[in-house]
């Protein structure tokens, strides 16, 4: 029980982001009223992203140094989930896109840049299942690895803020030096994150951890 | 030591270019066919499209001439490499020869470009500068994503896969300059592009630097 504190956090945190991030007062702001609550899923899930990202590129600097496959099992794992908060991220940015700016896409900077880092590492996946050997794959998956996340940082933050973008906070939009003053969004702001990147962590070791079965099987097959 | 190192291997790069010269010559041929096809495709463009579709050319062209830089050498020849030279020296002197074989071509296909389509380029120097920073980038991010496609079976989508999504900041950031450069704009309002631009080639120059030593092990 005590092992699994961070997990019943997890869906504590999760259900007061739901019931919290619907039904809570929000401020009324000019264009966003309602969409503002977007804030507590859209934005979080990319901050999760981001932080499942940088264990993956971590853990990847780790097995370049080691060459123990287990930080690789974790780089990878990391990486997929990340892709799938990535994922959803896009997706509820969206649809908050459509009742805001009126089209699901609009071509703003950061929803093309989020769109290309996608791609980063949806070729990472490939680029790791076209190799056979386990440690070379490890090895150039975890260099390529490294390799897009040093690409992503000016992606992401760098080349957006150069240009006028439609998100909240550039370009004249109401932005997050509003939403900081209003402490109710904060409420739920900040449990979010925490939710989602411990509830990508809890996916990404239930996988790592069946890769380590995986792998004892393949290896016993062999034996 | 390192330096030594790398003014030979470059020099052995030179002169492999230059006794197989119909690679050289396929990738010179590449690009004035491209430019041609795109003259017969649109006629007269206007002068966002010209500088767009001048470095989506020039990308194509680049993948396309750095793609062979570690594919061209048996893996006989590299294990022979391997034990003369240190992987940096490596990694550097194929940056520096991408990178002039970058400007050979990026040189050309203006050229040629400028001739069939017209030069809208109001301030020519910044238009060369930008063309500079975009070899510098484009050659280090090309060799090091070749270098990671050789390794896994080398097939001309990995290549582009891998390559494409790292290149576009560096793509975005040069098309930017270069349209400034184009309208001839005063200069200082390009300077804080061109240093994200020389940041960003900083950053892949020398993740590039660090991680191939790893690549090149395998």
């Amino acid at each position: 029980m005590l092992k699994h504190w961070w997990k019943i956090l997890t869906i504590a945190l999760l259900i007061f982001t739901l019931i919290g991030g619907l039904l809570f007062d929000v401020p009324r702001l000019a264009i966003l009223n309602e969409t503002i609550r977007a804030l507590h899923f859209h934005v979080t899930m990319w901050f999760a992203m981001i932080l499942l990202l940088l264990v993956a590129a971590i853990y990847s600097i780790k097995y370049l140094k080691s060459g123990n496959i287990k930080h690789d099992d974790i780089a990878v794992e990391f990486t997929n989930t990340a892709l799938v908060m990535g994922m959803l991220g896009i997706f509820t940015g969206m649809i908050w896109a459509k009742f805001t700016w009126g089209d699901y896409w609009n071509g703003d900077p950061k929803q093309n840049a989020s769109a290309i880092g996608i791609l980063m590492y949806f070729a990472y996946i490939i680029l790791r299942n076209s190799l056979e050997d386990r440690q070379q794959r490890a090895r150039i998956g975890a260099v390529y690895n490294i390799f897009a996340f040093a690409a992503l940082i000016p992606l992401l933050f760098v080349l957006p803020r150069l240009t006028d973008s439609l998100h909240p906070g550039n370009g004249g939009n109401p932005g997050f030096n509003a939403y900081d003053l209003d402490s109710k969004l904060r409420l739920v702001f900040y449990p979010a994150i925490i939710g989602w990147t411990l509830l990508g962590v809890w996916m990404s070791t239930l996988k790592i951890r069946l890769r380590v079965v995986q792998r004892k099987v393949e290896d016993r097959k062999f034996a | 030591m390192l330096i030594k190192e790398v003014t030979a291997l470059f020099k052995k790069e030179l002169i492999l270019e230059w006794r197989q010269k119909y690679a050289l010559n396929g990738i010179l041929l590449y690009v004035v066919s491209t430019v041609f096809i795109s003259y017969l495709s649109f006629k007269s463009i206007d002068e966002i499209t010209w500088n767009a579709l001048y470095w989506i050319i020039m990308l194509f062209s680049a993948v396309n001439a750095v793609a062979k830089s570690f594919i061209q050498e048996s893996s006989g020849r590299q294990l022979y490499y391997y034990t003369l030279a240190s992987p940096e020296a490596i990694i550097l002197s194929k940056m520096l020869y991408n990178t002039l074989l970058m400007l050979v071509l990026a040189t050309l296909g203006y050229t040629v470009y400028s001739l069939v389509l017209g030069n809208p380029v109001g301030d020519q120097g910044l238009f060369i500068v930008n063309m500079l920073l975009g070899a510098v980038g484009f050659s280090a991010c090309l060799t090091m994503v070749s270098a990671i496609a050789s390794k896994a079976g080398n097939n001309a989508t990995l290549m582009a896969i891998l390559s494409f999504p790292v290149i576009i900041p560096i793509l975005l950031m040069v098309i930017r300059v270069s349209k400034n450069a184009m309208d001839g704009i005063d200069r200082d309002l390009s300077m804080d592009k061109l240093l994200t631009l020389i940041a960003i080639n900083a950053i892949v120059s020398v993740v590039s630097f660090m991680l191939f030593p790893y690549l090149w092990r395998s």
